[in-house]
């Protein structure tokens, strides 16, 4: 089949960023990372499976600075796609569409992803003691 | 010809028209999202009460029917979740249409993987004596 040489609207670089347009962006991003990290979580099920030894490599690797940092970027990432998302349910309800009510769900979705994100790194270090 | 009136001539000849599929991968997205809000929240919960406690304490939580379980329905609905966000991603993004569909087919493989992988793990910890 022939293309159509059809006129094309304006790509990304045209628009000026936006909390809606990035948040959007975003939703993706920390979804595709979250399938990264699925990949570790299984590990680590596996290896609490296989034996002390096996567990003990994956707990090394958790502890490390990396495995901290990749730890710290998935809960803010789970926090994130999960608040954003009960966003995009609200909107599957045919709610919250005003330009003023996106803009102010979309900074509850910030900040309450970070808040999150502190509350259980503070609570996981409490409980490590 | 009533029933044909939406479509072109081209289009009917061709086949083209409803994949008879529906809202299916919408709503299934939905669905599993909706799951994971209570499962996801309470999976991170239990995570926090862990941290550092090492692998008697993991093995001995999901020993118990109900962690066990909890566990299991959480990584089924985050693969089948995964796997559909995934393929959306590839649609959007990839036009190549043998590159899309060998990563679509490999998206539904490591999905099935992953889930298989992980379900297996807690039922071992599970079912141990």
């Amino acid at each position: 089949m022939s293309q159509i040489q059809r006129p094309l609207s304006p790509h990304l670089q045209i628009y000026k960023p936006q909390l809606t347009s990035i948040l959007s962006i975003s939703h993706r991003a920390t979804g595709l990372a979250l399938a990264v990290g699925t990949i570790l979580l299984v590990w680590w099920l596996l290896a609490a499976a296989t034996s002390a030894d096996a567990f003990g490599v994956a707990e090394a690797f958790w502890h490390s600075w990396i495995g901290r940092l990749l730890l710290l970027g998935w809960t803010w990432s789970l926090f994130f796609h999960l608040c954003n998302g009960v966003r995009h349910l609200v909107w599957d309800a045919g709610r919250g569409f005003k330009l003023k009510t996106a803009y102010a769900s979309g900074w509850t979705v910030v900040v309450g992803s970070v808040a999150l994100t502190l509350i259980a790194w503070i609570a996981a270090y409490v409980v490590r003691g | 010809m009533s029933d044909t009136r939406l479509r072109s001539p081209l289009g009917r000849v061709m086949g083209l028209g409803s994949a008879k599929e529906g809202v299916a991968h919408w709503w299934a997205q939905r669905v599993t999202a909706v799951a994971m809000i209570p499962l996801l929240l309470w999976f991170v919960i239990a995570l926090i009460g862990l941290t550092g406690a090492g692998r008697a304490a993991v093995v001995a939580w999901l020993h118990a029917p109900v962690p066990a379980i909890a566990t299991v329905l959480m990584l089924i609905a985050a693969f089948y979740h995964m796997a559909l966000g995934i393929q959306v991603v590839v649609e959007d993004y990839v036009h190549t249409e043998w590159l899309k569909i060998s990563v679509l087919l490999l998206n539904k493989f490591v999905a099935f993987a992953l889930a298989a992988a992980g379900i297996f793990a807690v039922l071992r910890i599970a079912f141990q004596s």
